[in-house]
């Protein structure tokens, strides 16, 4: 029990890591409207990176700008990463809110069992 | 010099993809030969790279290229050896194949091309990297150009298939990511080959290690379409053009099973398998499922692409049973039906798109007496499913044969056991097929169609030489002999490469050498 008072305590950023990914990924499983599906899948990118960022800090670390006598450093890789992943996540959503409107147009709704029922998917 | 050959690779054709769209400005028809261009200097370096790494050559049996001159472990690596250069040897060839055959199938926009190149440049990208972040940046350019592809179709259910697609590949991306971070905070690398040393000194039983393995394992599932991550495919594959499905089937789960084969035996290595046989017999008996459930539900479908849809679901089971087999043999064997399977899959979604064009024929059924008005497109496609089966001579035979050799060797006898079954049910799908297009008399007169009945004067317009462009009334539409001929040359090859075994032993040699120390 103490261990997890003290893991939630001394690691919450990883516990917030954990919840708001399964948050997302249950939003985007559960959820019947696919913009909100779409929000879901953000989501649980957005604690992706969170886990990211959290892995890089470093108590006391100051800006990875290399000068004689600074240091330690928080780590500056994670970080890029998370940059990249960023410009991943925006182009993902936009393509798939371009399918969204595609589909809306076509089949007048939003949400995914009624699509399901007029497309005729198993 | 020759190192500048794998940036080459992948810049040309991601650069190459704006000119579709640049030149579609002031020409309509810019995107074709601009993409046609390309992709013959991609196939181009493509054997120059292969025959460098090739053991008949003199030269380094391994090529290592760091981005922008940052060294090893803290810039990107490229790295060329036997494996990627076989992956991009296939990828360069279907990639030209596809091309030639779109040239009159279209979907004709400019846009359309530049997808083509983008998807291409990914692939390579993926097959050439050697940092696992890299891998994950190559992997979502793949992923959003496919779903770019598939919706590129006029059928609203394309936006659907390509709209789940989405969902589910971006969930793999980003589990795979996870994977990645989890490996990042147990070693501080990100660089494949210098990962495996670190790996080796934190422990492989450590469990941030068995984490980091799990993500990326699962992600590459949903990635490669393996049971019950599999639900994507065939809506993806049926809805979209049947270029793109040709495309997109011969090789997207394709890299994506090359890339976990490059992360399980090169960055964790068979001692990490060794060391976790709790992991190992969850992914044979994963693979196993996938094999089984994948070649019943082909069994089950009524429409072709669908039908071709699963049996990809079960012929990446074998692979990964192989990935999990850790003996030489299989992985070779996987290797091989890697290529062969691109290749068969070509053929056949290639076929199917021919004769759905000229005959409008989507069910099995609709494939009835098929083979005497398009016999060569038939014969074609007769030749690929029986490769896909496995019958000698050809590629699929190889493939086939190591894995369960290797399953033998291991002592596995359920995986062995296993592919039998699926060979079996893999004839009963592809006799369905050769039944309907040489057996089954068509359904007399057709009205809403008017493919069969009166149409016997144009009988063999399908594969006729000097129609092209010419509709050949009954609703049967001339096919250019371009696209004839693709099929053609893809469906000899998928035989000629049974006798490859020995040139692509000698070429995975030295990587193999690495793999299994």
């Amino acid at each position: 029990m103490t261990d997890i008072i003290g893991v939630a305590t001394t690691r919450h950023a990883y516990v917030l890591f954990v919840l708001l990914s399964a948050i997302g990924l249950y939003m985007m499983i559960a959820n019947k409207n696919l913009v909100k599906k779409i929000i879901g899948l953000n989501m649980f990118q957005t604690g992706i990176f969170l886990f990211f960022i959290t892995s890089a800090y470093r108590i006391g670390g100051s800006v990875p700008i290399v000068e004689p006598g600074a240091g330690p450093y928080v780590s500056p890789l994670p970080q890029v990463i998370v940059l990249t992943a960023i410009v991943v996540g925006i182009s993902l959503t936009a393509v798939g809110l371009a399918l969204t409107i595609r589909l809306y147009t076509e089949y007048g709704t939003l949400r995914a069992d009624a699509l399901r029922e007029v497309i005729g998917d198993e | 010099m020759s190192d500048a050959l794998l940036p080459l690779l992948i810049a040309i054709p991601l650069l190459a993809a704006i000119f579709p769209l640049l030149l579609g400005l002031r020409f309509d028809r810019a995107g074709w030969p601009v993409a046609m261009a390309t992709s013959l200097i991609v196939a181009g370096l493509a054997g120059r790279l292969a025959w460098a790494v090739s053991p008949a050559s003199s030269g380094p049996q391994q090529f290592v290229h760091d981005l922008a001159g940052y060294p090893a472990p803290y810039g990107i690596e490229l790295v060329g050896d036997g494996l990627s250069a076989i992956l991009v040897v296939l990828i360069s060839v279907v990639a030209v194949a596809v091309l030639i055959s779109a040239r009159t199938t279209g979907p004709d926009s400019n846009a359309f091309y530049s997808g083509l190149l983008l998807l291409t440049g990914g692939l390579l990208g993926m097959a050439l990297t050697g940092d696992l972040f890299n891998l994950f940046v190559f992997l979502e350019i793949v992923g959003l150009v496919s779903y770019a592809l598939i919706a590129s179709s006029d059928d609203g259910r394309a936006a659907y298939g390509a709209l789940k697609y989405l969902f589910l590949g971006t969930t793999g991306a980003s589990l795979y990511l996870i994977g990645v971070g989890y490996a990042l905070v147990a070693t501080g690398t990100l660089n494949m080959g210098d990962m495996a040393t670190e790996l080796a000194a934190v422990g492989y039983s450590d469990p941030l290690v068995q984490a980091a393995f799990g993500f990326m394992l699962i992600g590459f599932m949903l990635k490669i379409a393996i049971f019950p991550l599999h639900t994507w495919q065939p809506d993806a594959y049926t809805y979209a053009p049947d270029t793109v499905s040709a495309f997109i089937s011969a090789l997207v789960s394709t890299t994506a099973a090359y890339a976990l084969i490059r992360i399980a035996y090169d960055v964790f290595t068979v001692e990490f398998f060794a060391a976790n046989p709790l992991i190992t017999d969850a992914v044979l008996l994963v693979a196993s499922i996938s094999i089984v459930v994948g070649s019943l539900l082909a069994l089950l479908q009524t429409d072709l692409k669908r039908v071709f849809a699963y049996s990809s679901v079960a012929q990446f089971g074998m692979i990964l049973a192989a990935i999990g087999l850790q003996s030489e043999t299989a992985l070779f064997g996987a290797i091989i039906h890697l290529v062969g399977h691109g290749l068969m899959k070509a053929t056949l979604f290639m076929g199917a798109g021919v004769l759905s064009s000229a005959y409008g024929a989507q069910t099995v059924a609709d494939y009835a007496g098929l083979a005497k008005r398009a016999p060569i497109t038939s014969g074609m496609m007769a030749v690929a499913g029986l490769a896909l089966v496995g019958i000698p001579p050809s590629v699929g035979t190889l493939g086939k044969w190591f894995i369960a050799l290797g399953a033998v060797e291991e002592g596995s006898w359920g995986v062995a056991a296993v592919i039998f079954i699926s060979t079996l049910l893999t004839l009963t799908y592809i006799g369905r097929l050769l039944e309907a297009l040489y057996f089954t008399q068509p359904a007399a007169t057709d009205d809403d169609t008017g493919v069969a009945g009166d149409a016997d004067g144009g009988s063999i317009v399908a594969d006729g030489g000097d129609t092209e462009g010419s509709t050949a009334g009954d609703g049967i539409t001339a096919i250019a002999t371009e696209r004839i001929v693709v099929v053609v040359v893809l469906a000899i090859s998928t035989v000629a490469l049974f006798g490859a075994a020995d040139p692509l032993a000698a070429m995975l040699d030295p990587v193999f050498g690495r793999f299994f120390q």
